[in-house]
Protein backbone atom coordinates (compact mmCIF):
# COMPACT_ATOMS: atom_id res chain seq x y z
CA UNK A 1 0.00 0.00 0.00
CA UNK A 2 0.79 3.74 -1.06
CA UNK A 3 -0.22 6.86 -0.84
CA UNK A 4 -1.13 8.71 -4.18
CA UNK A 5 -1.64 12.35 -5.56
CA UNK A 6 -4.07 12.07 -7.72
CA UNK A 7 -5.23 14.91 -9.69
CA UNK A 8 -8.85 14.99 -11.63
CA UNK A 9 -9.54 18.45 -13.93
CA UNK A 10 -13.02 18.82 -14.90
CA UNK A 11 -13.06 21.61 -17.79
CA UNK A 12 -15.79 22.22 -20.39
CA UNK A 13 -16.39 19.90 -23.21
CA UNK A 14 -14.96 21.68 -26.61
CA UNK A 15 -18.21 23.19 -28.25
CA UNK A 16 -19.20 24.68 -25.25
CA UNK A 17 -18.56 28.54 -24.61
CA UNK A 18 -16.41 29.23 -22.21
CA UNK A 19 -16.21 33.17 -21.48
CA UNK A 20 -14.02 32.88 -18.49
CA UNK A 21 -11.45 31.47 -21.11
CA UNK A 22 -12.00 33.59 -23.84
CA UNK A 23 -11.37 36.42 -22.01
CA UNK A 24 -8.80 35.42 -20.82
CA UNK A 25 -7.37 34.02 -23.97
CA UNK A 26 -8.54 38.21 -25.77
CA UNK A 27 -7.88 40.63 -23.19
CA UNK A 28 -5.12 38.86 -21.61
CA UNK A 29 -2.79 36.53 -23.59
CA UNK A 30 -2.91 37.90 -26.96
CA UNK A 31 -2.88 41.46 -25.75
CA UNK A 32 0.14 40.73 -24.02
CA UNK A 33 1.64 38.78 -27.50
CA UNK A 34 1.74 35.64 -26.64
CA UNK A 35 0.35 35.39 -29.96
CA UNK A 36 1.52 31.13 -29.70
CA UNK A 37 -1.62 30.71 -27.42
CA UNK A 38 -4.06 29.24 -29.89
CA UNK A 39 -6.67 28.09 -27.24
CA UNK A 40 -7.12 28.99 -23.39
CA UNK A 41 -9.60 26.69 -21.75
CA UNK A 42 -10.98 26.58 -17.86
CA UNK A 43 -11.18 24.18 -15.57
CA UNK A 44 -11.64 23.04 -11.67
CA UNK A 45 -8.96 20.69 -10.82
CA UNK A 46 -9.30 18.59 -7.25
CA UNK A 47 -6.33 16.75 -5.82
CA UNK A 48 -6.92 13.14 -3.84
CA UNK A 49 -4.37 11.56 -1.82
CA UNK A 50 -5.54 7.75 -1.65
CA UNK A 51 -4.50 4.85 -0.14
CA UNK A 52 -3.90 2.18 -3.25
CA UNK A 53 -1.89 -0.84 -4.39
CA UNK A 54 -0.60 1.11 -7.22
CA UNK A 55 -0.48 4.28 -9.28
CA UNK A 56 -2.41 2.37 -11.85
CA UNK A 57 -5.50 1.33 -8.89
CA UNK A 58 -5.45 5.24 -7.66
CA UNK A 59 -6.31 6.51 -10.61
CA UNK A 60 -9.09 4.21 -11.67
CA UNK A 61 -10.61 4.63 -8.13
CA UNK A 62 -10.53 8.19 -8.54
CA UNK A 63 -11.83 7.63 -11.78
CA UNK A 64 -14.77 5.46 -10.89
CA UNK A 65 -15.72 7.88 -8.04
CA UNK A 66 -15.58 10.62 -9.97
CA UNK A 67 -18.22 9.06 -12.46
CA UNK A 68 -20.33 7.50 -9.86
CA UNK A 69 -20.60 10.87 -7.53
CA UNK A 70 -20.50 12.87 -10.71
CA UNK A 71 -18.21 15.27 -9.34
CA UNK A 72 -18.16 16.13 -13.03
CA UNK A 73 -21.41 15.50 -15.62
CA UNK A 74 -20.60 13.70 -18.71
CA UNK A 75 -22.96 15.76 -20.46
CA UNK A 76 -21.18 19.15 -20.40
CA UNK A 77 -17.27 18.46 -18.96
CA UNK A 78 -14.35 16.13 -20.06
CA UNK A 79 -12.49 14.76 -16.80
CA UNK A 80 -8.59 14.53 -16.97
CA UNK A 81 -6.81 11.93 -14.06
CA UNK A 82 -3.55 11.95 -13.63
CA UNK A 83 -1.08 10.90 -11.40
CA UNK A 84 0.47 14.43 -9.46
CA UNK A 85 4.01 14.44 -10.66
CA UNK B 1 -55.98 21.12 2.82
CA UNK B 2 -52.96 19.59 0.79
CA UNK B 3 -49.67 19.36 2.99
CA UNK B 4 -46.99 21.20 0.99
CA UNK B 5 -43.35 20.54 2.40
CA UNK B 6 -40.60 23.53 1.30
CA UNK B 7 -37.33 21.43 1.31
CA UNK B 8 -33.97 23.40 3.20
CA UNK B 9 -30.51 22.57 2.53
CA UNK B 10 -27.78 24.22 3.71
CA UNK B 11 -27.74 27.15 2.53
CA UNK B 12 -31.35 27.32 0.97
CA UNK B 13 -32.39 30.87 1.37
CA UNK B 14 -35.73 31.32 -0.30
CA UNK B 15 -37.83 29.01 1.62
CA UNK B 16 -39.22 31.81 3.77
CA UNK B 17 -40.52 33.38 0.50
CA UNK B 18 -42.04 30.48 -0.86
CA UNK B 19 -43.50 29.51 2.15
CA UNK B 20 -44.91 33.49 2.98
CA UNK B 21 -45.65 33.27 -1.44
CA UNK B 22 -48.01 29.80 -0.39
CA UNK B 23 -50.07 31.86 2.22
CA UNK B 24 -51.02 34.53 0.58
CA UNK B 25 -52.07 32.47 -2.32
CA UNK B 26 -54.53 31.10 0.40
CA UNK B 27 -54.09 31.79 4.29
CA UNK B 28 -55.23 28.52 5.05
CA UNK B 29 -52.34 26.61 3.34
CA UNK B 30 -50.68 23.70 5.17
CA UNK B 31 -47.21 24.38 3.93
CA UNK B 32 -43.64 24.04 6.31
CA UNK B 33 -39.72 24.01 5.78
CA UNK B 34 -38.31 20.86 6.27
CA UNK B 35 -34.67 20.29 7.36
CA UNK B 36 -33.00 18.18 4.74
CA UNK B 37 -32.64 15.63 7.54
CA UNK B 38 -35.71 15.03 8.68
CA UNK B 39 -37.51 14.88 5.02
CA UNK B 40 -39.20 11.44 4.48
CA UNK B 41 -40.89 9.78 1.39
CA UNK B 42 -43.66 8.71 3.63
CA UNK B 43 -43.85 12.03 5.61
CA UNK B 44 -47.84 12.63 4.15
CA UNK B 45 -46.86 15.64 1.57
CA UNK B 46 -48.95 16.31 -0.93
CA UNK B 47 -46.66 18.46 -2.90
CA UNK B 48 -42.84 19.17 -2.28
CA UNK B 49 -40.88 22.58 -3.15
CA UNK B 50 -37.22 22.83 -3.59
CA UNK B 51 -36.59 26.25 -3.38
CA UNK B 52 -33.47 28.49 -4.32
CA UNK B 53 -30.01 29.46 -3.02
CA UNK B 54 -26.98 28.66 -2.73
CA UNK B 55 -27.14 24.83 -1.41
CA UNK B 56 -23.75 23.50 -0.22
CA UNK B 57 -22.37 26.87 -1.10
CA UNK B 58 -22.50 26.10 -5.26
CA UNK B 59 -19.45 23.88 -4.73
CA UNK B 60 -18.58 21.71 -6.99
CA UNK B 61 -21.28 22.67 -9.04
CA UNK B 62 -24.83 24.36 -8.37
CA UNK B 63 -26.81 21.92 -7.13
CA UNK B 64 -24.04 18.87 -7.37
CA UNK B 65 -23.59 17.85 -3.52
CA UNK B 66 -27.57 17.94 -2.20
CA UNK B 67 -28.57 16.34 -5.84
CA UNK B 68 -26.13 13.30 -4.11
CA UNK B 69 -27.84 13.75 -0.39
CA UNK B 70 -30.06 11.37 1.12
CA UNK B 71 -33.35 13.30 0.93
CA UNK B 72 -33.32 13.53 -2.70
CA UNK B 73 -33.21 9.70 -3.38
CA UNK B 74 -36.30 10.15 -0.86
CA UNK B 75 -37.56 13.06 -3.58
CA UNK B 76 -36.75 10.48 -6.27
CA UNK B 77 -38.91 8.17 -4.50
CA UNK B 78 -41.38 10.53 -3.70
CA UNK B 79 -42.19 11.18 -7.89
CA UNK B 80 -42.35 7.65 -8.62
CA UNK B 81 -45.67 7.98 -6.18
CA UNK B 82 -46.79 10.53 -8.27
CA UNK B 83 -46.17 13.57 -5.64
CA UNK B 84 -45.39 17.11 -7.59
CA UNK B 85 -42.38 18.50 -7.18
CA UNK B 86 -41.04 22.51 -7.86
CA UNK B 87 -37.66 23.38 -8.00
CA UNK B 88 -36.78 26.84 -8.56
CA UNK B 89 -33.28 28.01 -9.29
CA UNK B 90 -31.03 26.45 -7.08
CA UNK B 91 -34.02 24.00 -6.58
CA UNK B 92 -33.98 23.63 -10.36
CA UNK B 93 -30.29 23.01 -10.86
CA UNK B 94 -31.10 20.35 -7.63
CA UNK B 95 -33.52 18.60 -9.40
CA UNK B 96 -31.51 18.53 -12.93
CA UNK B 97 -27.96 17.38 -11.10
CA UNK B 98 -30.19 14.88 -9.39
CA UNK B 99 -31.55 13.03 -12.70
CA UNK B 100 -34.79 14.07 -11.96
CA UNK B 101 -35.43 17.03 -14.78
CA UNK B 102 -33.08 16.91 -18.48
CA UNK B 103 -30.24 19.21 -18.97
CA UNK B 104 -27.22 20.71 -17.02
CA UNK B 105 -26.23 23.94 -16.00
CA UNK B 106 -23.38 25.98 -17.29
CA UNK B 107 -22.06 29.52 -16.01
CA UNK B 108 -23.72 32.25 -17.37
CA UNK B 109 -22.72 33.50 -20.91
CA UNK B 110 -21.92 36.76 -19.69
CA UNK B 111 -19.38 35.24 -16.67
CA UNK B 112 -21.67 37.29 -14.36
CA UNK B 113 -24.35 36.86 -11.77
CA UNK B 114 -27.83 38.34 -13.31
CA UNK B 115 -30.73 39.61 -11.23
CA UNK B 116 -33.45 41.07 -13.63
CA UNK B 117 -36.79 40.28 -13.84
CA UNK B 118 -37.57 38.70 -17.55
CA UNK B 119 -40.70 37.69 -19.80
CA UNK B 120 -41.62 33.75 -20.09
CA UNK B 121 -43.66 31.75 -22.09
CA UNK B 122 -45.32 29.01 -21.73
CA UNK B 123 -45.56 25.90 -24.15
CA UNK B 124 -47.30 22.53 -23.30
CA UNK B 125 -48.94 23.62 -19.93
CA UNK B 126 -49.06 20.38 -18.34
CA UNK B 127 -49.24 18.87 -14.84
CA UNK B 128 -50.26 20.67 -11.40
CA UNK B 129 -47.71 23.34 -11.69
CA UNK B 130 -48.78 24.88 -14.75
CA UNK B 131 -52.64 23.55 -14.20
CA UNK B 132 -54.22 27.10 -15.03
CA UNK B 133 -52.17 28.12 -17.62
CA UNK B 134 -52.46 28.08 -21.55
CA UNK B 135 -50.12 27.78 -23.69
CA UNK B 136 -48.20 30.65 -25.26
CA UNK B 137 -49.40 32.61 -21.63
CA UNK B 138 -46.75 35.08 -20.61
CA UNK B 139 -45.20 35.33 -17.52
CA UNK B 140 -42.88 37.59 -15.68
CA UNK B 141 -40.59 37.22 -12.82
CA UNK B 142 -36.74 37.99 -12.38
CA UNK B 143 -34.13 35.47 -12.16
CA UNK B 144 -30.91 35.90 -9.99
CA UNK B 145 -28.15 33.01 -10.80
CA UNK B 146 -24.78 32.90 -11.25
CA UNK B 147 -25.34 29.46 -12.90
CA UNK B 148 -28.28 29.47 -14.88
CA UNK B 149 -27.26 28.45 -18.91
CA UNK B 150 -29.29 25.66 -19.22
CA UNK B 151 -27.84 23.10 -21.63
CA UNK B 152 -29.58 20.32 -23.45
CA UNK B 153 -28.50 18.21 -25.81
CA UNK B 154 -30.16 18.13 -29.52
CA UNK B 155 -31.49 14.42 -29.08
CA UNK B 156 -32.94 15.32 -25.54
CA UNK B 157 -34.44 18.32 -26.71
CA UNK B 158 -36.26 16.81 -29.49
CA UNK B 159 -37.47 13.99 -27.39
CA UNK B 160 -38.91 16.39 -24.74
CA UNK B 161 -39.81 19.89 -27.24
CA UNK B 162 -43.60 18.47 -27.95
CA UNK B 163 -44.45 16.59 -25.10
CA UNK B 164 -43.08 18.16 -22.18
CA UNK B 165 -44.18 21.59 -20.57
CA UNK B 166 -41.39 24.10 -21.35
CA UNK B 167 -40.94 27.79 -20.31
CA UNK B 168 -38.93 29.71 -22.57
CA UNK B 169 -37.23 33.02 -22.04
CA UNK B 170 -38.65 35.69 -24.76
CA UNK B 171 -35.75 35.47 -27.41
CA UNK B 172 -34.87 39.27 -26.49
CA UNK B 173 -35.10 38.65 -22.82
CA UNK B 174 -32.54 35.43 -22.65
CA UNK B 175 -30.45 36.68 -19.71
CA UNK B 176 -27.59 33.62 -19.67
CA UNK B 177 -27.72 32.03 -23.22
CA UNK B 178 -29.20 28.80 -22.53
CA UNK B 179 -30.02 26.80 -25.11
CA UNK B 180 -33.78 27.15 -27.10
CA UNK B 181 -34.39 30.22 -24.83
CA UNK B 182 -35.15 27.94 -21.87
CA UNK B 183 -35.93 28.53 -18.60
CA UNK B 184 -37.54 25.71 -17.03
CA UNK B 185 -39.07 22.41 -18.13
CA UNK B 186 -40.76 19.99 -16.93
CA UNK B 187 -41.48 16.05 -17.14
CA UNK B 188 -44.07 14.74 -19.74
CA UNK B 189 -46.26 14.59 -17.58
CA UNK B 190 -45.55 17.86 -15.34
CA UNK B 191 -45.65 16.42 -12.17
CA UNK B 192 -41.80 17.26 -11.88
CA UNK B 193 -41.40 21.06 -12.81
CA UNK B 194 -38.64 23.23 -12.50
CA UNK B 195 -37.48 27.00 -13.43
CA UNK B 196 -34.40 29.07 -12.78
CA UNK B 197 -36.92 32.66 -12.24
CA UNK B 198 -38.44 33.16 -9.05
CA UNK B 199 -42.29 32.70 -8.43
CA UNK B 200 -42.28 33.24 -5.29
CA UNK B 201 -40.64 36.86 -6.04
CA UNK B 202 -43.60 37.70 -8.15
CA UNK B 203 -46.64 37.10 -6.39
CA UNK B 204 -47.86 40.16 -6.26
CA UNK B 205 -47.62 43.82 -8.30
CA UNK B 206 -46.04 45.69 -5.33
CA UNK B 207 -43.15 43.47 -6.02
CA UNK B 208 -43.30 43.64 -10.03
CA UNK B 209 -41.42 47.09 -11.74
CA UNK B 210 -42.85 49.31 -14.21
CA UNK B 211 -44.03 47.19 -17.10
CA UNK B 212 -43.53 43.77 -15.93
CA UNK B 213 -47.10 41.92 -14.38
CA UNK B 214 -46.58 39.66 -11.25
CA UNK B 215 -46.18 36.14 -13.02
CA UNK B 216 -45.48 33.73 -10.05
CA UNK B 217 -48.79 33.49 -8.20
CA UNK B 218 -50.30 31.49 -11.06
CA UNK B 219 -47.95 28.72 -10.40
CA UNK B 220 -49.06 28.32 -6.61
CA UNK B 221 -52.53 29.18 -7.43
CA UNK B 222 -52.38 25.98 -9.99
CA UNK B 223 -51.13 23.46 -7.59
CA UNK B 224 -53.29 24.63 -4.99
CA UNK B 225 -56.18 23.96 -7.47
CA UNK B 226 -54.43 20.53 -8.42
CA UNK B 227 -54.50 19.26 -5.07
CA UNK B 228 -58.05 20.61 -4.17
CA UNK B 229 -60.06 17.43 -5.81
CA UNK B 230 -60.34 14.70 -2.73
CA UNK B 231 -59.38 17.42 0.27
Amino acid sequence: MGLYRVVAVVSLKKGLKDPEAETIQKDLVLRHGYSAVKEVRVGKQLTFLVEAESPEEAISYVKEMCDKLMIYNPVIHELYVTLHA
Amino acid sequence: MPKIAILKFPGTNCDEDVLRSLKEVDSGVKAEIVWHKDFRVGGGWDAVIVPGGFSYGDWLRAGAIAARSRAMRELAEATTRGVPVLGICNGFQILVEAGLLKGAFLPNESGRFICRWVRLRIDNPKGPWLSLTRSGDELHMPVAHGEGRYYIEERDYESVVSSSPILRYLPSDNPNGSSYNIAGIGTEDGYVLGLMPHPERAVNSLLAPRGFKPGGEVIFKSVLHSLKPGW
